[in-house]
């Protein structure tokens, strides 16, 4: 166990040593000066920004101050508004990530249950119906998806607001950027009222997003429970006349289960996609409409961080979640074949 | 298999099925029960929320001509010492409660209005009241090269340089606390409209001085404290402006709990938000979208005569356009009522001169040209156009009021010119090099307008026709005729509007007769709003106000409140 931790310590490190490399790179593959196109200025004067920038500093060194300078929260400023990223992103990367938890949760909690039931009726009527609905589901363009899903909800029946993620009206004060436990914790009138608006501005948003996980999470559910039924270790469970119930709770449901994790750590990298289409769509500020408004304007510093903070947070949850898989199923790492 | 999976668990299909069931019905329950139940928790907090088109340059409308920047500044963040009346287009008080003009047109002197409060915010707290001080910091600032603040944030004063202000004035000086006393170099009837615009705002000197002071003078731009009804809270870049109400403004009209600029870019999604309800009122709705929304009880579409003109400029630089026979022919060859109901869709009057009907410097009767093909090949024969003769026209790529569809007016024109045996081509190019391109002349003629920033004639005359505005880019047809100018130039040296008409209907006579441009349309102004929105009317010398404008709010409970927030303070001249 202590050997796999390890190996994805490792594996982790040196990823997102790779990719801070790459966002130094780039900074000297965009026009102009490397220097401004890293930090957005030549004026900061903190410690590593000035051991930067100095004239004296070979490449090697440039880039041991720069990761310096990641690590003290010194992310440069925006060519577009001036201001730091450090706050900007910290201000907006709540509310993607709030968007994402909620399109997951919603995903697993709707995905697994039908998975099951569709596994558990492998080929029968009802089991078709699931894997084509899926099928479809799977096969629909999130950004199509989000379109139509406002202009049916939201501008024929008026029943939910088409962008943003509370009305501006409430002036809820930033506390931890997740806007319902701001909204729970801040003291405004008609907290409640706040608070349902949030949620519905929610609802569109998160469904756009979880649509496409939730018939990847049911159509791998129902995968791996046809599997399990299927082995040898379940037949003899059933001639031995353990009841049904334990059989399921005890060897369906757990083992069946293991291969959807590591379904879910490789979907984050698609999810994170397509929270970013969902966003500029739904006009959420999270961290994607703020990337691609920086893409549209050539603000290099903005694209370099959003890119390598985009990246570190997929690699850490797609780390972690591998990890965590290997460690409850010791049967997927393929080196303990090996060594035994 | 299956059958094997069905007999291995204990309950049986329906009963699992059932359980299933159950189990989403609760949480689409809970879902619900959570987002729905709007009854019970009150109401919204009030306010106005105006989609705006895009993120201002600055707060402060000084710096930057774009109306974006005018729109959420010069009216709500600042007064200026005069303004403009909104249905008569006369001047009347603002800071200045009243002027004095000398006998020669030289001096101005104001008086100004006592107990002016600036705007208390968290970012700074004025300890007196507005006077002449604030006067002089804000004209000097763009007046005065060594003003401490003329360079702060790189700033170019456009407005003011165009119209050349800065050589205008002579001096500016200190009478007492509430009195300055302007000097101007020569006289110019425009000079108090020009104080009415937009542009003209005043600043608070004692912000300025604490940001001096501060070491962060460029803050003043960004950071704006004025005397205007709202005071500046927060602006997120590409997502909101929140403005508060001053509650000390020195009017005493109602003013909204709070004014939210909500950023949106694009045009179809502010008609979307508008329709359901997220936006009081739009930037810039689309001509194509007002008919839809006069349909739309929610809606209400207000629509005003602009004092805009669209026009079709010959390069008068250029032969054989030089010629005015020319240019009489290519424009009796095109049919303009045609054109109107093509482009404009009945958004805009006819055009008989430079500026519109509404304008006291309008006359009757002037000679309009009448579409006539025979007479104009008759003329074009005589001028020594051969059959086939090949001219270009320049249509602007960008959607503009006075011209909403410069492209398919081109083609329009083409066709018209085809019958004539004239090959036309249209040309375009990104705006900022078109522009720069028609400054160097290389156009034939080209399809663009004119907005007035205030209501004086001489704002359609000068910067249109005159000799001077062929180099700072605003005579397309490269117009230089010093009887023109002699007549607009004495024009704006007489305060008498009676006899300055005359001598703007001799100058319309003359363009009429030398046709330099063929005006086509003055269209129409449009602002919509959202029925509940109150006190919300187009303002039609520059940009928006929300000054006295509320909203009533019909809500479950039963009384149709106004939110409102009354200033207390009563107006003393």
């Amino acid at each position: 166990m202590i050997t796999t931790l390890i190996r994805y310590f490792n594996l982790t490190f040196l990823t997102l040593l790779i990719l801070v490399m790459l966002s130094f790179g780039l900074a000297y593959f965009f026009p102009g000066d490397p220097i401004i196109n890293l930090m957005g200025t030549n004026k900061l004067d903190s410690q590593p920004f000035l051991m930067l920038s100095s004239q004296q500093t070979n490449i090697f060194m440039q880039f041991w101050y720069y990761v310096q300078a990641l690590l003290a929260g010194e992310w440069g400023v925006s060519f577009a508004t001036g201001k730091p990223l450090y706050q900007d992103i910290m201000r907006l990367l709540p509310a993607t990530l709030e968007l994402s938890i909620y399109a997951v949760t919603i995903a697993l909690i709707l995905g697994i249950p039908l998975g099951f039931l569709a596994g558990m009726n492998y080929h029968k009527k009802i089991d078709n119906i699931f894997m084509s609905s899926s099928m479809i589901m799977y096969s629909f363009p999130v950004f199509w998806l989000a379109l139509l899903l406002i202009l049916l909800i939201s501008l024929q029946a008026q029943w939910l607001p088409m962008s943003g993620r509370l009305s501006l009206l409430f002036n809820v004060p930033h506390y931890s950027g997740f806007i319902l436990v701001d909204i729970l914790v801040s003291d405004i009138e008609n907290k409640r009222f706040a608070f349902n608006n949030a949620v519905q501005h929610l609802i569109l948003p998160t469904l756009s997003v979880s649509f496409i996980a939730f018939a990847v999470f049911l159509r791998a559910t129902r995968r791996s429970v046809a599997d399990v039924l299927e082995t040898q270790y379940i037949k003899s469970a059933q001639t031995r006349g353990l009841p049904g119930k334990t059989i399921f709770f005890r060897h369906v449901l757990r083992n069946a289960l293991l291969p959807v994790l590591p379904i879910l750590a490789v979907q984050i990298s698609t999810l994170v996609t397509n929270v970013m289409i969902v966003e500029t769509i739904f006009s959420w500020p999270g961290i994607g409409d703020w990337l691609i408004q920086a893409i549209y304007e050539r603000d290099y510093p903005a694209i370099r961080t959003g890119m390598l903070l985009v990246s570190v947070v997929v690699v850490i949850i797609t780390m972690s979640l591998e990890c965590i898989s290997q460690l409850i199923d010791p049967t997927r790492d393929r080196f303990a074949y090996a060594r035994r | 298999m299956s059958e094997l999976a069905n007999r291995l668990i204990s309950f049986n299909y329906t009963a699992r099925l059932r359980l299933l069931v159950i189990f989403f019905v609760a949480i689409f329950v809970a879902l619900s029960t959570g987002c729905t139940d709007s009854s019970i928790s009150g109401t919204a907090p009030a306010g106005v929320i105006y989609c705006s088109e895009s993120n201002p340059s600055y707060f402060n409308p000084q710096l930057d001509t774009s109306s974006t920047t005018a729109d959420v500044s010069a009216h709500q963040i600042y007064s200026r010492l005069l303004e403009f009346d909104p249905s008569t287009g006369r001047i009347k008080p603002g800071l200045a409660s009243s002027w004095l003009v000398s006998d020669d047109g030289l001096t101005y002197t104001f008086q100004l209005r006592r107990n002016v409060k600036f705007h208390q915010t968290d970012y700074f707290t004025p300890s007196r009241n507005f006077n002449a001080d604030d006067v002089i910091f804000s004209f000097q600032r763009w007046l005065n090269d060594d003003h401490p603040y003329h360079d702060v944030n790189d700033a170019t004063y456009p407005y003011f340089s165009s119209l050349n202000l800065a050589h205008t004035i002579a001096s500016i000086d200190r009478i007492n606390g509430y009195r300055i006393e302007i000097k101007l170099f020569q006289r110019d009837s425009s000079f108090l409209a020009n104080l009415a615009t937009d542009f003209a705002v005043i600043l608070s000197q004692q912000y300025g001085e604490y940001l001096m002071l501060t070491k962060q003078p460029e803050r003043i731009d960004f950071y704006p404290i004025g005397t205007g009804p709202f005071r500046f809270d927060e602006y997120q870049k590409n997502q909101f402006i929140r403005l508060l109400p001053h509650l000390q403004y020195w009017k005493s009209v109602p003013l909204t709990e709070q004014l939210i600029y909500d950023i949106t870019p694009s045009s179809s999604i502010r008609f979307a938000k508008l329709r359901t309800g997220e936006c009081d009122s739009i930037a810039y709705p689309s001509q194509a979208e007002i008919t839809i929304m006069q349909a739309d009880p929610n809606i209400v579409v207000q629509e005003a005569p602009g004092l805009n003109v669209g026009f079709w400029a010959f390069n008068t630089a250029k032969p054989p356009f030089d010629q005015a026979d020319v240019r009489r022919g290519l424009a009796l060859a095109i049919d303009k009522n045609s054109i109107l109901d093509a482009v404009y869709f009945n958004s805009a009057s006819r055009a008989r001169s430079l500026i519109p009907p509404s304008s006291w410097a309008y006359n009757n009767d002037i000679k309009e040209i009448n579409y006539n093909p025979m007479r104009a090949r008759e003329l074009l024969d005589k001028a020594g156009i051969a059959k086939g003769f090949r001219m270009t026209i320049w249509a602007m790529p960008v959607v503009r009021a006075y011209n909403p569809d410069a492209l398919r007016m081109a083609q329009l024109i083409k066709s018209y010119l085809a019958a004539v045996d004239i090959d036309a081509t249209i040309v375009t190019y990104d705006w900022n090099t078109f522009r720069d391109k028609l400054n160097q002349g290389e156009h034939d003629s080209v399809l663009i307008g004119w907005s007035a920033d205030n209501g004086d004639p001489d704002n359609f005359y000068r910067p249109l026709l005159s000799c001077d505005a062929i180099p700072s880019g605003t005579n397309r047809a490269m117009w230089c005729n010093p009887e023109f100018d002699a007549l607009v130039n004495s024009a704006i040296k007489i305060s008498n509007e009676d006899k300055r008409a005359i001598l703007y209907a001799k100058a319309n006579n003359m363009i009429a007769k030398e046709i330099p441009l063929l005006p086509i349309a003055h269209a129409n102004r449009y602002q919509v709003k959202n029925a509940a929105l109150q006190g919300f009317s187009i303002n039609p010398y520059g940009s928006i106000r929300f000054e006295g404008v509320t909203k009533t709010v019909p809500l479950p409970t039963p009384s149709m409140t106004s939110s409102t927030v009354v200033v207390n303070d009563e107006v003393r001249p």
